[in-house]
């Protein structure tokens, strides 16, 4: 019976196909405009590292002062002796700090013409903090940090460029002008939004390709290739001492705190040096510290670009409007057949068929604008690129759920949509239309 | 018009498809209304001037490979030699950022060297030479143009503020409101620095950033005679009229034989100003772009439901049309009729989308900061949709009036 209604439904979709397609056209594009924007939305608002995301925290220290920081908010990232403190300190069960560099990599085997490449300086830690894969080999050890040693991590894209893929650990880079022993291949690592490292980016500009050791980096005075953030206060420093000593920000902290008892004794040492700092004098305020996690710090920053919020909340709001429509045409489209309903009811048929009947239609009205949604949200989803830019639109991608919720979103809101029209057929009485026959 | 009486009588008894109706036009009024307004904000700031000579400026942003900063500044000296005599070239300079590139220095300004007294205005800061203004192609208002004796180089680092300055208009407004800002003394940064003298005004230059944050400053300029040192170097070119494309197709290849360890970036590397500001507004055009695709497709979509409903109505009353024109009402009648009918529905629910346009404007002003809208917009939605619903109406109702007075005698 159920699919007798079905071959009934996909016979009425013939009749009166103006309003049928005014339908399916109606339901695929509401659709197809919710979905594109869902898809993006979806890209970028996902938690990168979900299994670690309640343990990773960024601790902030408020080193500017009520003067100069933004609405109480202490800054975003840390200044280089407050990172120092905290390294030292070791208070969590893993840590690290890192500011992004740039540096020339001179091909040591073939005839290429030197090239840049961008990375970050950090500690070992970095490397099973926010869990890199490995192609080969591994992150350094906390002595390679302590003995300032001269190693390096490469991608899995250098170690191709450079190596043509082969294991290279154990193999020399040449960065700038220092050698650096690779100790480790990353596998394809590039979470999105790049939340560790908000303080220099928006979240989606390209994958990191080389890490070298922190130490080592400051020994050569390397400058950071990101953002370096001063309240406006006195103390900026004019050379390189004197700058490391001053109280611009430029060093991006996560720590790793794996129970509730770790995070709260952390956040009271945070406290705690701040309190000191107050008391040295450096401070002169009142200790404004913050230790957020992934997810927080994520919203903090604004992780999810507002262009992609308006556009969701105008593609949603579409679709609602799509579906009135189609609440009023399947209204027009049901009850021209008033006279038909009739008829059947007379000759014996249950309200509870007319309802099969009607709902298997509309079934198959939804399912044709599904399909209609399909196409066009796969054509949308090349020119997501227009609105949300290259990096966004890379993330946002037809795959099979999105397939799947496509088509359930369909059928299921033109089915809500034919509820109504509906129950007025089913209420059509067969005396009446028969009379006026 | 004197039918409102049995309209009303008439709608009674279709009350789901008046509601509909009345409900997707304020739906719709309410979405057109904001998007419009969003499209009109997008639009207003990608056609802002940078107040610069755009259509012959070409940005060259080059990375020195292992070469030690100290030797960058007379690098940077050969370039500029070079890029200067190329022909078809006006002028050029290095500079350490420029409108609409997305990253540049930025700082609050002072008139007194207190750190406790809140700055006056913030600013952008372009160090560049004496050549800036020829080859931005701004204009000089007032006071002078840098001396070559002036210009100095400075590692980013150790760069703290020079004798002279030049600012826009913009700048010099904000911080001197009674346009007595030339020859002034003015601190940036740290103000334990000593102050600069604006030694000159221009009419217009924007700053690097074009992100909604920077709106509040979009055309406070500084510029210091000052080169900086460091392995990025930027340059400007100004071609000479007609030649911009010539210029752009060979300044990479003067730069790499001047000296090739060099390397310019994929993305950024040389760029026409046309795609520097493409670039910079991507966002807000595809924005807009998408905002006038969602109009256009809502109103299609309203209207093809106006005409659905009404051809429906129309059909439904086929044999109450012809008893009337078989009592005697002409054409015309059932023609106003149905346009009457059509525009009591609209009012209602244009009345209702206004509210909902307001209310969803106000929402989206808490959540995403935007700006209130203004009446315009909602008076030219209700225009339109009360417009587009007789335009809907118009072909279901000349059908409707083309009933001939015989159907009042069929019993279908």
């Amino acid at each position: 019976m159920f699919v007798h209604n079905l071959r009934l439904g996909a016979k009425s979709l013939r009749r009166n196909p103006v309003l049928t397609a005014l339908m399916i056209m109606s339901i695929g594009i509401g659709v197809a405009a919710s979905m594109i924007t869902y898809a993006v939305f979806r890209a970028v608002s996902g938690n990168p590292i979900p299994q670690k995301s309640s343990v990773l925290f960024v601790p902030q220290i408020d080193n500017w002062g009520p003067t100069y920081n933004r609405a109480g908010e202490p800054p975003p990232a840390l200044n280089y002796t407050d990172a120092m403190a905290l390294m030292k300190a070791k208070k969590a069960e893993r840590q690290t700090v890192f500011f992004p560099i740039s540096a020339s990599v001179i091909s040591t085997t073939t005839e290429r013409l030197p090239f840049k490449v961008r990375g970050y300086a950090t500690f070992g830690d970095f490397f099973p903090m926010f869990e890199v894969p490995f192609l080969y080999g591994s992150g350094w050890s906390h002595e390679s940090d302590d003995a300032h040693e001269a190693v390096a991590v490469i991608s899995k894209e250098l170690n191709k460029k450079l190596f043509d893929g082969a294991n290279s650990v154990g193999k020399d880079i040449q960065l700038d002008d220092g050698t650096y022993r690779i100790v480790g291949v990353t596998d394809t690592y590039d979470p999105k939004p790049r939340f560790f490292d908000m303080f220099n980016s928006d979240g989606y500009t390209d994958p990191a390709q080389v890490y070298v050791p922190f130490h080592h980096m400051m020994d050569l005075k390397v400058d950071t290739w990101g953002n370096n953030t001063c309240g406006g206060g006195p103390n900026r420093g004019n050379d390189y001492q004197s700058w490391l000593r001053g109280e611009c920000v430029w060093l991006a902290a996560w720590v790793e705190l794996p129970t509730k008892a770790d995070e709260d004794a952390y956040r009271s040492w945070l406290r705690g040096y701040a309190e000191e700092q107050q008391r040295s004098g450096r401070f002169g305020w009142a200790p404004n510290v913050r230790l957020r996690n992934v997810v927080d710090w994520l919203d903090y920053r604004h992780a999810v670009p507002p262009e992609s919020r308006i556009a969701l909340t105008i593609a949603v709001s579409f679709l609602i409007i799509c579906l009135v429509n189609t609440v009023g045409l399947l209204l027009a489209k049901f009850m021209r057949r008033a006279p038909e309903i009739g008829v059947r009811r007379a000759l014996g048929a249950s309200r509870a068929e007319i309802y099969k009947q009607f709902l298997a239609e509309a079934g198959m009205v939804g399912l044709s604008g599904g399909v209609l949604g399909l196409i066009l949200t796969g054509a949308g989803m090349f020119g997501t690129g227009l609105v949300f830019g290259k990096e966004i639109a890379k993330l946002a991608q037809l795959d099979f759920s999105l397939v799947l919720l496509t088509l359930v979103v369909a059928v299921l809101s033109t089915l809500i949509a034919a509820f109504y029209p509906t129950w007025r057929a089913a209420q059509v009485q067969p005396a009446w239309q028969l009379k006026s026959n | 018009m004197l039918q409102i009486k049995p309209i009303l009588a008439a709608l009674k008894r279709h009350k789901a498809g008046t509601i509909l109706i009345a409900v997707q036009i304020a739906l719709t009024l309410a979405i057109v209304c904001n998007a419009l307004f969003i499209i009109q904000q997008r639009v207003d700031r990608l056609s802002r001037p940078t107040g610069m000579d755009e259509r012959n400026l070409i940005a060259i942003e080059n990375r020195w490979v292992s070469k030690k900063e100290e030797d960058t500044s007379s690098l940077s000296r050969t370039d500029l030699a070079a890029l200067r005599s190329m022909p078809g070239v006006q002028d050029a300079i290095m500079i350490n950022s420029f409108p609409l590139r997305g990253g540049g220095w930025s700082t609050g300004i002072r008139l007194v060297p207190d750190e406790k007294v809140k700055s006056k205005a913030q600013t952008t800061l372009y160090f560049t030479d004496d050549h800036a203004i020829a080859t931005m192609g701004v204009k000089l208002i007032a006071g002078r143009n840098f001396l070559p004796s002036e210009i100095t180089s400075v590692s980013p680092r150790e760069v703290k503020t020079t004798p002279q300055v030049i600012v826009t208009k913009a700048l010099a407004d904000k911080l001197f409101p009674d346009g007595s800002a030339l020859g002034k003394q003015v601190y940036m940064n740290d103000s334990t620095n000593p102050p600069a003298t604006i030694i000159g005004i221009v009419e217009r230059t924007q700053v690097p950033w074009s992100g909604l944050w920077a709106n509040d400053f979009v055309e406070n300029a500084m510029f210091l005679p000052v080169q900086l040192t460091g392995d990025y170097a930027i340059y400007l070119i100004r071609a000479k009229p007609g030649q911009q494309m010539n210029v752009f197709k060979d300044a990479p290849a003067t730069l790499i034989k001047t000296d090739r360890l060099r390397v310019f970036s994929s993305e950024r590397g040389v760029r026409t100003f046309e795609q520097v500001r493409a670039n910079s507004y991507s966002t807000d055009r595809g924005m807009a772009i998408l905002m006038g695709v969602i109009c256009f497709v809502l109103l299609g979509i309203t209207a093809a439901g106006i005409v659905g409903l009404t051809s429906f109505w129309v059909g439904q009353r086929r044999k109450q049309i012809g008893v009337r024109r078989a009592l005697g009402a002409t054409k015309n009648d059932i023609l106003s009729y149905f346009l009457t009918e059509n525009l009591m529905i609209s009012v209602a629910g244009v009345v209702i989308g206004a509210a909902l346009a307001i209310g969803l404007n106000l929402w989206m002003v808490t959540q995403f900061e935007m700006a209130r809208l203004s009446m315009i917009y909602v008076i030219c939605g209700v225009i339109a949709l009360l417009l587009l619903g007789q335009a809907a109406v118009l072909a279901p109702a000349m059908r409707a009036s083309r009933v001939s007075p015989v159907e009042a005698t069929r019993s279908v």
